[in-house]
């Protein structure tokens, strides 16, 4: 492909998404009803059962209410002062000097180069030109091993009978409020699927795709593993994604197939208010995959973004000897609340869990695990351990563990373990006597707290986590 | 190299240091004793700049230079290190990322650039050999499950890594066996044929047979009661303190 046609395909790519275009005339007014959903579907030319699923997800919608069993407090959304219909971004900048310096200030630590720095706030084309070629190089290895991997919007057009397949059978619309919502206004997202007995040649991550389509505030992902076939997807890169808009309501849903494995990493970190409590993104996702037979699903999380989070990637293990793994680091600062966990729900034979949760909370916020474990009447001899562990820096802040077991086979069994700790001043006082800075001391207590989750990450990811982690704990202590 | 002029320290209320006074030349080994209580860990807790203290009259000198407004990273970087009585644990934390971690953080501030991983490791397996030491060790969570005699000996190669001109050792000898004595006698005295100096702490003049120290002080309320040489390490190991604190008296 020539520079230009590759300018030519970027100009495209963001004239379709409203990135660089006139965002104004793309923007959709605020509100939320019929005619505004059956606009949306129309602007994204979808057939029609797309449309009327839409609608009967709106319908649902309507007839609930938003929940409010977390434990977490928060100003209620208006639904019908959101545009659902908008670019991300809503400033089009073109100098990194428009950039919010803080952020620029994040990059900076985290080690991200100037160009990439641009890339990541949506600057500069020239780069996002680098991009594309990698995105698209890295497409032909996918094409070769059947890979489909696109955005939701191009799956709707370009698989219809797969998206159709799958699309709302792990968190079906009447699964709750934000599910409900998303699944009536959802405007893009993910798309991902490994045929039979392939394993996906790389890592796939929405960081490369994000460059092509910017996803909105209503994420929509569905992965579909194919029997015996394995995928390492990553979500959200590790640099921080200011969000300007409110509430952020995702739903992820992940099928595996019979023999076949998911490990699903994510590190969130969306803007998190500032340290006075004032703004921040709200970050109410729907995260579930099921399992058939022998099949594996892996959450790895690591949470250090949003103001307030509300998440529980979920596995039903419906097939005998399936698996699910869950594995978490949530860290809360200043006046962030994570309410956050897993559910696991065992329907099969022989099916197993693990779940590590790691809670970090500092300053004045609030951190909760919220964790079901469910063995139902079928689940002969299944097993789950749960460890759920609290680390408190000062004394304003706090953490919960709600566990919640049911367990309706005799020959099942659980274990669940929790800790709370605080760092204490003598190992930082021993980490200080060796050298190491106040700053640094935390930084390397807290990633050994939450090594067991962080040797999940594949390796470029775990390091970047490790310094999102130290990064977001400054200016908590001292 | 370290000159310590009528130190008085409390913690709270309660006064634990009553005018301590000591000065430790380039290559000097001194010996404190004293019973339990007495202020031992203190004196080492204040001279590493634990804030939990309050200095409330004398001075800490360094090479002449006060270092009582020095952070305690800042007093590492100097060259100061503390072998504590009570290591603590860091669970999730290597023993050798720990190690490399404090080595290339005390390098950059004294604006040395990092050690290359190899030169890294090289520098463990040193130390490592030095100790006599297994390999394993390494990787293993600092301090965690450690017994007590392997946590003393992760103090000695620490000691051994970062090298430091002044070297505070605080009970490193109490639970260790007589080959660990002997191993950690011998990294000690490695670092002091390079002109380093120690502050060695103890209640057994056993020690001092290995490390044989330039000046014994005895340790007493808060105050050094009693100077001599070596001899009065075996004084102190047959009559214990009675005597001592009659004299006082
Ligand atoms: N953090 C603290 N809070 C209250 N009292 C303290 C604290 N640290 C030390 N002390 C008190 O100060 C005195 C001296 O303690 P220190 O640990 O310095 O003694 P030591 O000479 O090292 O004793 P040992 O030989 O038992 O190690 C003791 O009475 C001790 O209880
Ligand atoms: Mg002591």
């Amino acid at each position: 492909m020539s520079q230009d046609e590759l300018l030519q395909e970027v100009t495209a790519t963001d004239y379709k998404y409203g990135f660089y275009s006139d965002i104004e005339t793309d923007r959709m007014d605020a509100g939320l009803s019929e005619d505004v959903i059956r606009r949306i579907s129309a602007k994204k030319m979808e057939p029609q059962w797309m449309t009327e699923w839409r609608l009967e997800a709106y319908r649902i919608w309507l007839e609930m209410d938003e929940p409010d069993w977390a434990n977490v407090n928060y100003q209620k959304v208006d639904f019908q002062a959101i545009s659902y219909y908008a670019a991300p971004v809503k400033k089009q900048i073109t100098s990194l000097d428009e950039v919010d310096p803080e952020l620029l200030k994040t990059f900076e630590k985290l080690g991200i180069s100037l160009n990439e720095q641009k890339r990541l706030s949506g600057v500069a084309m020239d780069i996002i030109v680098d991009s594309v070629s990698v995105a698209t190089t890295f497409k032909k290895t996918l094409a070769e091993k059947g890979v489909i991997f696109c955005s939701m919007s191009e799956a709707i057009q370009e698989h219809p009978e797969l998206v159709k397949k799958y699309l709302g059978t792990v968190i079906p619309r009447t699964d709750n409020y934000y599910a409900a919502l998303n699944s009536a206004v959802f405007t893009d997202g993910s798309f991902c699927y490994i045929p039979k007995g392939v394993r996906c040649p790389m890592e796939l991550s929405t960081y490369f795709r994000i460059n092509e389509a910017n996803t909105g505030q209503f994420e929509r992902t569905l992965i579909v593993a194919d029997e015996g076939s394995f995928v390492s997807y990553l979500e959200g890169c590790t640099a921080p994604q200011r969000d300007e808009n409110q509430l952020h309501a995702a739903v992820v849903e992940l099928v595996a197939l019979d023999h076949a494995e998911i490990k699903y990493s994510t590190v969130q970190n969306w803007y998190p208010g500032d340290a006075e409590g004032k703004g921040g993104v709200y970050n109410f996702v729907t995260k579930r995959g099921i399992c058939e037979a022998y099949a594996k699903i892996s959450w790895t999380q690591v949470e250090t973004g949003s103001a307030v989070t509300w998440k529980y990637p979920s596995c039903i293990l419906k097939g005998d000897y399936s698996i699910g793994e869950f594995y978490s680091v949530a860290l809360t600062n200043h006046h962030q609340q994570a309410d956050t966990g897993t559910k696991m729900i065992h329907l099969g034979r022989n099916t197993k869990s693990t779940i590590i949760s790691k809670g970090i909370s500092a300053g004045q916020s609030h951190n909760s695990y919220r964790g079901l474990v469910r063995m139902g009447p079928r689940a002969e001899n299944a097993r789950n351990f749960s460890q759920c562990d609290s680390l408190l820096m000062g004394d304003r802040c706090g953490a919960h563990t709600f566990p919640y077991i049911e367990v309706k086979n005799s020959t099942a069994r659980t274990e669940h373990e929790a800790t709370t700790s605080k760092i204490g001043e003598d190992q930082i006082f021993y980490c200080q006597q060796r050298g190491l800075n106040m700053e640094a001391a935390i930084a390397l207590i807290i990633n050994g707290y939450a090594k067991e989750v962080l040797n999940q990450l594949p390796m470029e990811f775990a390091v970047e986590a490790q310094k999102l982690l130290a990064i977001s704990l400054e200016g908590s202590v001292g | 190299m370290l000159e310590i002029r009528e130190l008085y320290a409390s913690i709270g209320e309660k006064e634990i240091l009553r005018g301590v006074n000591l000065t430790v030349k380039p290559g000097e080994v001194h010996a404190i004793m004293g019973p339990n209580g007495s202020g031992k860990s203190t004196l080492s807790s204040v001279i590493a700049g634990r804030e939990e203290y309050q200095v409330t009259s004398g001075d800490v000198l360094w090479d002449g230079k006060s270092i009582l407004e020095l952070a305690p990273e800042e007093r590492a970087h100097l060259g100061l290190f503390l072998g504590f009585q009570y290591p603590v644990e860091i669970p999730g934390v290597s023993v050798s990322n720990f190690v490399k971690t404090a080595l290339n953080a005390v390098r950059a501030a004294r604006g040395e650039e990092a050690l290359d991983a190899s030169s890294m490791l090289k520098k463990m397996r040193e130390a490592l050999q030095l100790l006599e030491m297994d390999k394993g060790f390494l990787s293993r969570s600092l301090n965690e499950g450690f017994s007590g005699g392997e946590k003393k000996r992760n103090e000695i190669f620490q000691m051994a890594m970062l090298e430091p001109r002044l070297a505070i050792l605080d009970e490193t000898d109490s639970g260790l066996d007589i080959d660990a004595l002997r191993i950690v006698a011998q990294g000690v005295n490695g670092l002091r044929s390079a002109k380093a100096s120690f502050v060695v702490i103890t209640h057994y003049q056993r020690l001092l047979d290995y490390i044989i120290p330039d000046v014994v002080h005895v340790l007493l309320n808060g105050r050094i009661v009693k100077v001599g040489d070596k001899s009065l390490a075996y004084a102190l190991e047959e009559r214990g303190y009675d005597w001592i604190k009659k004299e006082v008296e």
